[in-house]
């Protein structure tokens, strides 16, 4: 026990000074700032890892070391001098050593921590949401309702949620570092993961897998509320959209809008872009590309490629009444 | 006491001999028509430094792009052809041609006591068919339709659907031209190796160089038929409307990611072994000792390879393969550290026990052991397979493999440029630039990817052209261009140091560091015909073997085992390397650079997919074929 405790210590300097150094920057999508028992898994066997590859990394330089010291002193010698002993170190250092860390490390890794990583079974949770990764945002439901959102998910804090990745085109990748390690969403295929927050909070997430011309792009928000928050939220999202009757909404139904967003209670249903029935209770645009303002909202309009070149959504031509007009809309969609 | 001196005027005369017989035709027109490994070895130098000058320029201009959040430098479809276009060009024309085509070409039949490679004009060929593939690809940059789906190219996102242009058709149709260009070499340095050896060099006293050659060439000749496959049914499902890999048809993303991975692994291990080899060379070079455990050494080189063709999968654990696939190949990737572990203490171990005297040659090799501990370290994490899926597609993954691809595999590269090149040049290089020039790559490689691990667990995903400010990002990020500066310039000032050694440095001599290998007992530069009597071979370190020097010179004087009746090279039998008969080889040839030519043809007119005009070329290339083998070498 006392052997074990003096290794931590040793190994806590290393480890300290890392932090320190991580310390001050922004926690946004830091993989060594968990807050879930999965990720504080991950994070804690890095640091181990981390501490033991120091280890090993000394020795090799001390061997180096050594022989350039003595590189100094010692002029002639055999050119087999030592061979022996040569041997013995090789198979110690180079094969028994590593064999023992490693199988270690791989007890440790792939057969308990991997398992608080692994997604819940099938309707093991209470709440299941399913994502669906499209170039270059993310499209959110939350089966056994009608909400639809996209970019931002919301949990109930300290609930184990079940997320269901699929795609609607290329592979991404879904991943909120502070939560849990990264999954892929392949074509014809669901994956599934575990998001579970220890607090509340918002916590990012981006696209890990490269996905076309705007993947740099292709980030999202998971908050966490109080389980009462979290379920005024649902239903506030469920609800079709408030003001169905107004010059912005005829405006968009005519103009090209609609034809690719869909808005629940009215007669835009279109599937390109994300469902815009709330979109005024986000808060940002783009895939948090920009915030949700109203500059920002007649700029992403009017100039959706500038902002995000090569996305599909065109810089819709509207006179500035109108853009006025349909932002004005888009902002009472709450 | 090498060979290059003649013993006697009457061994004078057969080096004449031997030299009008072997010298290849003079000028520029020699450059084409030539089957010199040693000059093909030049060429392949050459024209792999300006892939490395491209590849190079590509990173920096990424780099330049991200020293800051939102910088707007490059547009995002620029940006993605160039990490596509970097990883293509560092891995298939600057790494693999530089250590199997220039370092391999040039020395591999130098160590084994041979005259020349087993098949001289395959051997031009697979120059000039990597020239041409060369052209091919860069073409597309030109025209601005590089490749822009990374070099690992996943399907769907390289589907038509998703990438209508003519890029991804220019990936498919360049990096199978490459692979014939590859194939040709591994095919030729394994038979080389089995049966060109000087008689008396049987396998345990093969130099470790070799086996290290032997290990990438096996590999390549089993792993490009993957990638070829894979390209293949890629370029069929985009043009021909085939469905390998059309989900709603049946076919499947999995598949391309299998085969791709299945080269793709044992391909890393096919980019950092012959670097090994290199450093089992300059080692025992260095400390003037034996490499110590050599057939463990020998052994681990081999399994590195075998063993890396059961990992593949650790690329894919975070595409929802099942678990129990995942440990499986966790399991693989755990053993494939141990052949790693090996030549890491034999090397230190080899220069504790020796007197290392830390020239540049010897200071490359340090910071190669160096990064390649610290790449290795950061890659036996990824045997915990959460740790592998919390951190894959982040800088963290960019920052291992580039301490292992451009510590491990470019760095003794490097330390193997200053190391022969007294020999290839007959001069001695500038000591105290090359070792400025050392200190200069190791800070700036080390600012350039160290932090890119901290910036990978900050959560920073790769293959993004921009990032926003306020993640933590920005200050590494501009540490790392510094440092990517710093690497350039250290490079420049390494490549100038050698330029300059060229017209000005003090002459070499044949045996500059008393070096143990073959190599050093002929003159600088090696004569074309490379030894004017096959070398005697009774160790792993002929060199140092003076008995059996003196007993070539001898010969030599008697002119006996001198093959001078033609163009002739002895064979041996594949395991003992005991005399089996002597060959006649061919000698300039025409055909090589017009296959190559009308390969590149037939290429551009698929990319183009005029398929008729391909044909014809196609049937071109056969005739090229037939007036190839219109003469034999045995009827010269």
């Amino acid at each position: 026990m006392t052997a074990r405790v003096r290794h931590r210590g040793r190994l806590a300097l290393p480890a300290g000074l890392l932090a320190l150094v991580l310390t001050g920057c922004d926690e946004q999508q830091d993989a060594l700032a968990p807050r879930s028992h999965a990720a504080k898994d991950i994070a804690s066997l890095f640091w181990w890892m981390m501490g033991v590859a120091w280890f090993g990394l000394a020795i090799v330089v001390a061997l180096m070391v050594v022989a350039w010291r003595k590189a100094h002193r010692r002029p002639g010698h055999e050119p087999k001098e030592g061979e022996a002993f040569a041997f013995k170190v090789v198979i110690g250092a180079g094969i028994v050593f590593p064999i023992a860390l490693i199988a270690t490390l791989f007890v440790i890794g792939d057969i308990f921590v991997i398992g608080t990583t692994q997604a819940p079974a099938r309707g093991a949770t209470q709440l299941t949401v399913d994502v669906i990764g499209h170039q270059w945002w993310w499209e959110v439901r939350y089966p056994g309702t009608s909400a639809v959102t996209a970019n931002e998910i919301h949990i109930p804090v300290r609930t184990p949620v079940r997320v269901q990745v699929s795609t609607a085109d290329v592979i991404h990748s879904f991943w909120v570092p502070r939560l849990n390690r990264t999954i892929d969403t392949i074509p014809g295929k669901t994956n599934a993961i575990e998001l579970y927050a220890d607090a509340v909070g918002r916590y990012r997430g981006q696209c890990d897998e490269f996905c076309g011309l705007q993947h740099a792009h292709m980030s999202f928000y998971v908050f966490a509320d109080p389980p009462a928050v979290f379920q005024r939220w649902l239903r506030d999202q469920e609800k079709p959209a408030a003001a169905t009757r107004s010059a912005g909404a005829t405006l968009f139904a005519q103009a090209s809008c609609a034809n690719c967003h869909a808005i629940r209670g009215t007669s835009a249903s279109g599937y390109v872009g994300p469902d815009l029935t709330h979109v005024a209770s986000r808060t940002t645009l783009a895939s948090l590309t920009i915030p949700n303002d109203r500059n920002d909202l007649v700029r992403w309009i009017t100039h959706a490629q500038e902002v995000k070149p090569g996305n599909q959504m065109p810089d819709i031509r509207l006179t500035n009444a109108q853009v006025q007009t349909l932002a004005t809309y888009l902002e009472s969609l709450r | 006491m090498a060979i290059a001196t003649p013993p006697t005027p009457a061994a004078a005369e057969r080096m004449e001999l031997l030299a009008k017989m072997w010298e290849g035709r003079p000028g520029v027109l020699g450059w084409f028509t030539t089957t010199d490994h040693k000059k093909i070895g030049l060429l392949y130098f050459w024209t792999t430094l300006v892939f490395f000058a491209a590849g190079g320029a590509e990173a920096l201009i990424m780099r330049t792009q991200l020293a800051q959040p939102n910088e707007k430098l490059v547009s995002p479809n620029t940006y993605d052809e160039l990490f596509s276009m970097h990883g293509i060009t560092m891995i298939f024309f600057f790494i693999i041609p530089m250590t199997t085509g220039a370092f391999g070409n040039y020395l591999l039949p130098l160590m084994l006591g041979a005259r020349d490679m087993a098949f001289p004009r395959m051997n031009a060929l697979s120059y000039w068919i990597f020239l041409a593939s060369g052209i091919f690809l860069y073409t597309s940059l030109a025209l601005g339709v590089a490749p822009n789906a990374g070099w690992f190219d996943y399907v769907p996102l390289a589907s038509r659907q998703y990438d209508p242009g003519r890029n991804i058709d220019f990936y498919c149709l360049g990096i199978i031209f490459n692979s014939i260009s590859s194939t040709l070499t591994a095919a030729q340095f394994i038979v080389t190796i089995f049966k060109s050896r000087a008689p008396g060099m049987s396998f345990n006293r093969m130099p470790l160089f070799c086996f290290a050659m032997l290990a990438a060439a096996g590999g390549l000749l089993f792993a490009l038929p993957l990638l070829s496959a894979d390209t293949i049914f890629l370029f069929l499902d985009r043009n021909i409307g085939t469905h390998f890999y059309d989900i709603a048809r049946g076919g499947s993303a999995y598949l391309w990611q299998h085969l791709f991975w299945m080269f793709g692994h044992p391909e890393v291990y096919i980019l950092i072994v012959p670097a090994f080899g290199i450093a089992t060379e300059i080692i025992p070079a260095f400390t003037q000792r034996r490499v110590a455990a050599f057939p463990l050494v020998a052994i681990a080189e081999l399994l590195v390879v075998f063993i890396g063709f059961g990992v593949w999968a650790h690329h894919m654990y975070a595409t929802g393969i099942p678990t129990i696939t995942a440990i499986f190949f966790g399991s693989a990737t755990a053993m494939v550290v141990i052949p790693s572990t090996i030549q890491v203490f034999a090397w230190c171990m080899t220069m504790v026990l020796g007197t290392a005297r830390f020239g540049t040659p010897l200071l490359f090799i340090a910071g190669f052991i160096f990064m390649f501990v610290i790449g290795g370290l950061s890659g036996i994490m990824f045997v915990a397979i959460p740790f592998d899926q919390q951190v894959t597609d982040t800088y963290f993954i960019i920052a291992h493999f580039h301490y292992i691809i451009f510590g491990a595999a470019v760095f003794p590269i490097f330390g193997g440029m200053y190391y022969w090149f007294p020999k290839v040049t007959g001069k001695l290089y500038y000591e105290l630039p090359g070792q400025i020039s050392f200190w200069i790559l190791f800070v700036g490689t080390n600012l350039l990817f160290f932090p890119m691990h901290i910036v990978g667990l900050l959560g920073m995903p790769r293959r993004q052209y921009t990032y926003p400010s306020g993640m933590g990002w920005s200050g590494y990020n501009l540490v790392e261009t510094i440092g990517g500066y710093i690497t350039a310039a250290g490079i420049i000032l390494l490549i100038g140091n050698l330029v300059v050694s060229y017209f000005r440095g003090a002459p070499a001599g044949p045996d500059p560091w008393h070096g143990a290998t073959l190599e050093w007992t002929t003159s600088s530069p090696p004569p074309p015909y490379n030894y004017a009597v096959i070398p005697k071979v009774s160790s792993a370190y002929p060199n140092w073997d003076e008995a059996d020097r003196a007993e070539d010179r001898a010969k030599l004087a008697e002119g006996t085992f001198v093959l001078m009746d033609g163009h002739e090279q002895v064979a041996v039998t594949p395991v003992d390397g005991t005399f089996d008969e002597v060959v006649e080889m061919p000698h300039d040839s025409p055909w090589p650079p017009l296959l190559a030519l009308s390969l590149l043809l037939v290429f551009f007119m698929l990319v183009l997919h005029k398929y008729g005009a391909a044909g014809i070329f196609a049937v071109g290339t056969v005739l090229t074929l037939f007036g190839w083998h219109s003469k034999e070498p045995q009827e010269a």
